[in-house]
């Protein structure tokens, strides 16, 4: 079966914080439900929310903070 | 100044390199990994990559810009507009590294970067600036000075600008929460929690006085744009002259502005921001220390090169032209078309460009780097074209407007072209009567 995983909605720079110094939206290891923001995607100086559409517990990013990313791009893997 | 590295891209870098060409100068281009097809690239005479495709990897990134001007010899540096222009770091590292700097001095740049010093500088040159605090303030003095001018105030952030880090206040209560969130806001956005309060100008006009300086106390200015028409403080649409300002009002402000770059020893171009009430008084808001991205709509009816004359002023050059010798002609009308979708809230579109016919014809210009088959990438400015109409009068101005906007086919994204086509049928826009808060009135966004 394959893996679950939390995908971009749009493309653009992915953030794993809401500002520099903040905590992560969520950490590897952390459970998620459906609607829970695991990230935000910088597209044109505008800011959208990643959010997951299953619920599960977070495996591991599959991108770094700031790294560029493709709309419908796998962000992370959800495990059970 | 024989080499100028151009700290940008898109439009503004095929702008400055335009304006290079023509006074003789080589042109280095500097380039992110998403900007390889980028025109700017393909424009200059040498072009460096910087980095990543992330603004922060690439285009703010000093030591990587730096050392492309080193490596290609270029003598000097024009930032263009967003990215480095108004970072007076960049500005002094430039200069640190024995580059001509193509913009106002890193003093300069830091004064008005903070609008708190802006304000006092514009009142200690006698430009009337919005009823509120001298400098920045704590929250016992920002109660009283809300009290003396009235509310509603806005708490605004000393280094924000552009539209960031306001929050209004109706009364003493909400004023108190607006301190202590903005402060811990303007804190986080800024690195700087100082705060000043102005009076609240309802719908007021948003009017700009385009000024040039030589750097040592010589100034001149170039009248106004009208940039009222925004969204979110984000400005659609720039005409000059602006509609239905009483011509005292208008050379009031356009000397005001010159007074203000005179007084400070403003170097190169820059931007005398103004409201303007109801009544027809005018304030100061901010200066904006760059050239604009509305500079053409000046040009279109002055005749000059706002570009080519900040390069002569950075070479040394005197002014090719006295005061008296601004004679705006006409009125001239910028579209921005952004890559986003007026019908689903402004989202961003990015993407390729399928299809892509310019208009054309007489007083029609287009400032773009896009192309049939190039990608506009997700991570820059939505801006993709301006589109700029002269006519001899207002009316031809718009009915040119019309006509090349119907004529402007882009596909594969989507524009706000619909959103220009739709603007130019508001009867208060044609009637030139319309204030920062009519886009939202004209429920079309």
């Amino acid at each position: 079966m394959p893996e679950k995983t939390i995908k971009s909605p749009l493309p653009g720079t992915f953030y794993r914080r809401p500002s520099p110094d903040a905590e992560p939206f969520v950490n590897e290891g952390d459970r998620v439900e459906p609607g829970h923001v695991v990230g935000l995607v910088e597209i044109m100086k505008s800011f959208h929310e990643v959010k997951s559409e299953d619920s599960g517990v977070l495996g591991r990013f599959l991108v770094d903070s700031e790294d560029a990313v493709e709309a419908g791009q796998d962000i992370a893997v959800l495990g059970d | 100044m024989q080499k100028v590295l151009i700290a940008n891209r898109g439009e503004v870098a095929l702008r400055v390199i335009r304006a290079c060409r023509e006074l003789g100068l080589d042109t280095v281009a500097v380039y992110s990994t998403a900007d390889e097809t980028a025109r700017h690239v393909r424009v200059a005479d040498e072009a460096v990559c910087i980095g990543k495709a992330p603004a922060r990897s690439s285009y703010l990134n000093v030591d990587a810009i730096l050392d492309a001007a080193r490596r290609t010899g270029a003598d000097a540096v024009h930032p263009g507009y967003g990215f480095l222009a108004e970072n007076a770091r960049f500005a002094g590292a430039c200069q640190d590294a024995g580059l001509t700097w193509v913009g106002p001095s890193p003093r300069a740049i830091e004064q008005m970067g903070d609008k708190a010093v802006a304000r006092e500088l514009a009142r200690a040159a006698g430009v009337p600036v919005v009823p509120g605090t001298a400098g920045a303030v704590g929250l016992e003095e920002a109660l009283r000075s809300a009290q003396d001018v009235g509310y509603p105030v806005m708490v605004k952030a000393a280094a924000g600008g552009g539209g960031r880090g306001i929050r209004v206040a109706h009364d003493a209560d909400e004023l108190r929460r607006c301190v202590t969130a903005a402060g811990r806001e303007a804190q986080a956005a800024f690195g700087d929690a100082s705060l000043y309060v102005e009076k609240v100008i309802a719908r007021p006009r948003h009017i700009e006085v385009q000024v040039l300086g030589d750097g040592h106390g010589g100034a001149v200015h170039v009248y106004e744009r009208e940039c009222s028409l925004q969204r979110r403080r984000q400005k659609l649409l720039e005409e000059s002259p602006a509609p239905n300002l009483p011509p005292q009002t208008r050379e009031a402000m356009a000397t005001a502005a010159a007074r203000l770059a005179a007084a400070v020893d403003y170097a190169s171009a820059g931007t005398v921001e103004f409201i303007v009430d109801d009544s027809g008084a005018f304030f100061f808001i901010e200066m904006n220390t760059r050239i604009q991205v509305e500079h053409p709509v000046t040009e279109m009816v002055t005749g000059i090169d706002l570009v080519k004359e900040q390069l002569r002023l950075a070479a040394g050059a005197p002014f090719d032209f006295d005061q008296d010798e601004v004679q705006p002609r006409g009125w001239a009308i910028e579209f921005r078309v952004n890559a986003e979708d007026p019908d689903a809230d402004f989202l961003p579109s990015p993407g390729e460009i399928t299809a892509f016919d310019l208009p054309g014809g007489p007083g029609v210009r287009v400032d773009t780097a896009a192309y049939a088959g190039y990608k506009v990438p997700p991570f820059y400015d939505s801006l993709v074209a301006k589109l700029i109409v002269w006519g001899r009068d207002r009316a031809e101005a718009i009915a040119r407007g019309r006509s090349a906007l119907s004529e402007f086919r882009i596909e594969g994204i989507r524009t706000t072209v619909p959103f220009h086509r739709r603007i130019l049928e508001e009867p208060a826009f044609t009637a030139g009567e319309y204030h920062t808060e009519s886009v939202a009135e004209f429920a079309l966004a």
